[in-house]
């Protein structure tokens, strides 16, 4: 059985309808990436998986229990945390207060300092401004901080969107190279990206996502050579 | 002499609309709505002080304490019923427009239920007056009272946000309702909270009014509430150092008008001092800049 399954979801925006039948799964351990063009429904689909917006129809399950009614700050506590898309870092707080607010749910106070010790090996940027507001930090690294963040939870599955999206080149592949790290340490990856070569370059297994619908699905390597997939998403 | 009595008179009037101006401000910060409700909620405090020792002959202590708790419980239970079905409403206009249904809603409950005379308020507060300066300047008990209770609740409301969990989980929230919901932060639970702790004041606010001026009708909180609203402007909606500044300088104003100009147009002048402020620094004294995003 696979960790996450996602079986024939509809969303709405109000009366409009963003998702149409959608399913696709990830086993543990993957890395899994959602690509496709803008408005096809990638971010639509993290949010339904982490609660933020509900199914009309379908259902979600997680490690075998369904999840798709379960309000999101309890979906944290089954181990799924979600880096959204725009970082949206809580910009007034220093960057220490926003690694403890990603360790909300957990109790231990031990546990905690030794996870922020955890993001500051893996990210030392964030050591060093770790008494700065993050609204002042730069675009990759609140980045940083909204991947540390998500860290925080001891997240079993973490969601990214768009982690690439308005940095410079060299963050785009720092970004990814800890996207591959955290993967190689055992947290699964569900991965949405406009960046396709990229993702696909790191990820297991991919599905393409047109206009609310699963177009197209498979292993990463044999995507990035199908003929249409190089065409539309990867410029060649 | 006069000049500091008024002064004194002026800061405590101003802690009373600074403890009201607090609730609104907590829950402008964190549930993004105008309570326009939160003035009457005093009133309703009042009257349960009024019962309980007129009535039920309670020691003030008590009364104040079962206040705070019938507070608490009816602004959970207003955001409950009135206002949390409305939170994804397409206009923000819907909940606002609650807001000051529930206002006129419980004038009418006090009114069916107390009637439209005035009722004289208990003397509660038994502190002696403080005499000073030979005998020419003479501050209440109610004034110091008034005063001591205020920076209590600032000082006290300060170190929760800042530093207890549940205190930034509001933070967060209040800035990001979506991020904090991914933090694991129950949002719903959240906002209860605020008004729980907002209304709790307010009953505290009613008490300390009423001592002040006693004499309570159905429309006690109404004028106060929208005051109180004034000063949170005025300082800056959403910050907690604002709510207490912006009502205290409000206070201060409004008895020094009423004393030096006319106590006539001294509410003309509260609310001018609001619309230069807001001309002048249309976020408030201590509000943030929000920049729009392009």
């Amino acid at each position: 059985m696979a960790m996450l399954e996602v079986k024939d979801i509809d969303v709405y925006y109000g009366m409009i309808q963003a998702l149409r039948k959608v399913s696709f799964e990830v086993n543990q351990g993957e890395v899994v990436a959602l690509i496709g063009a803008n408005g096809a429904g990638k971010t639509t689909i993290l949010h339904t998986t982490t609660g933020l917006l509900k199914a009309k129809e379908g259902s979600v399950t997680f490690e075998g229990v369904d999840i798709t009614k379960m309000p999101a700050h309890k979906i944290v506590e089954m181990g799924i945390a979600h880096v959204p898309e725009g970082r949206r870092v809580f910009a007034d707080l220093n960057v220490y207060e926003n690694l403890l607010m990603g360790a909300y749910t957990r109790k231990d106070k031990k546990e905690i300092a030794d996870g922020i010790e955890e993001v500051y090996k893996r990210f030392p940027r964030l050591r060093e401004r770790k008494t700065q507001r993050a609204g002042t930090l730069s675009g990759g690294e609140q980045q940083m901080l909204a991947m540390g963040r998500a860290l925080m939870s001891k997240p079993k599955m973490i969601l990214m969107d768009e982690p690439s999206m308005g940095l410079s080149p060299i963050f785009v592949n720092e970004i990814f190279k800890i996207i591959q790290d955290v993967s190689a340490q055992g947290t699964t990856v569900l991965l949405v990206e406009q960046n396709a070569k990229k993702a696909l370059s790191i990820a297991d297994r991919a599905y393409v996502l047109e206009t609310g619908k699963v177009v197209l699905s498979g292993d990463a390597k044999t995507l990035m050579n199908d003929d249409s997939i190089k065409k539309a998403y990867l410029g060649e | 002499m006069s000049f500091i009595s008024y002064l004194i008179n002026g800061i405590s009037l101003g802690s009373v609309y600074a403890i009201i101006a607090l609730g609104y401000t907590m829950v402008y910060g964190i549930a993004k709505m105008l309570n326009f409700a939160h003035g009457d909620v005093i009133m309703i405090g009042g009257y349960v002080v009024l019962i309980a020792v007129s009535g039920f002959g309670l020691s003030p202590v008590l009364a104040v304490v079962l206040s705070m708790v019938i507070c608490t419980l009816l602004g959970m239970g207003i955001e409950k019923v009135a206002y949390k079905p409305l939170r994804n409403a397409t206009s923000p206009l819907a909940v606002l427009i609650t807001a000051i249904g529930v206002s006129y809603f419980l004038q009418n409950i006090a009114l069916i239920f107390f009637g439209a005379e005035a009722k004289t308020f208990p003397d509660i507060i038994k502190l002696p007056a403080l005499k000073l300066a030979g005998g020419e300047l003479t501050i209440t008990g109610t004034t110091i009272v008034t005063i001591i209770t205020s920076v209590v609740i600032v000082v006290a409301l300060s170190l929760f946000v800042n530093k207890s969990k549940p205190g930034k989980a509001m933070k967060a929230v209040s800035e990001d309702r979506g991020a904090a919901q991914l933090m694991g932060i129950n949002v719903n639970a959240t906002i209860s909270l605020t008004f729980a702790i907002g209304s709790g004041l307010a009953a505290i606010a009613g008490v300390l009014l009423c001592a002040a001026y006693p004499s309570l009708t159905p429309y006690t909180g109404a004028m106060p509430g929208i005051k109180a609203f004034t000063a949170a402007v005025f300082g800056g909606i959403g910050s907690i150092p604002g709510a207490m500044i912006g009502g205290i300088l409000l206070g201060v104003i409004e008895i020094l008008g009423k004393a030096y100009i006319s106590s006539q147009v001294a509410d003309a002048i509260v609310f001018s001092v609001l619309i230069i402020v807001l001309l002048v620094k249309p976020t408030g004294l201590f509000g943030k800049n929000i920049q729009e995003k392009v």
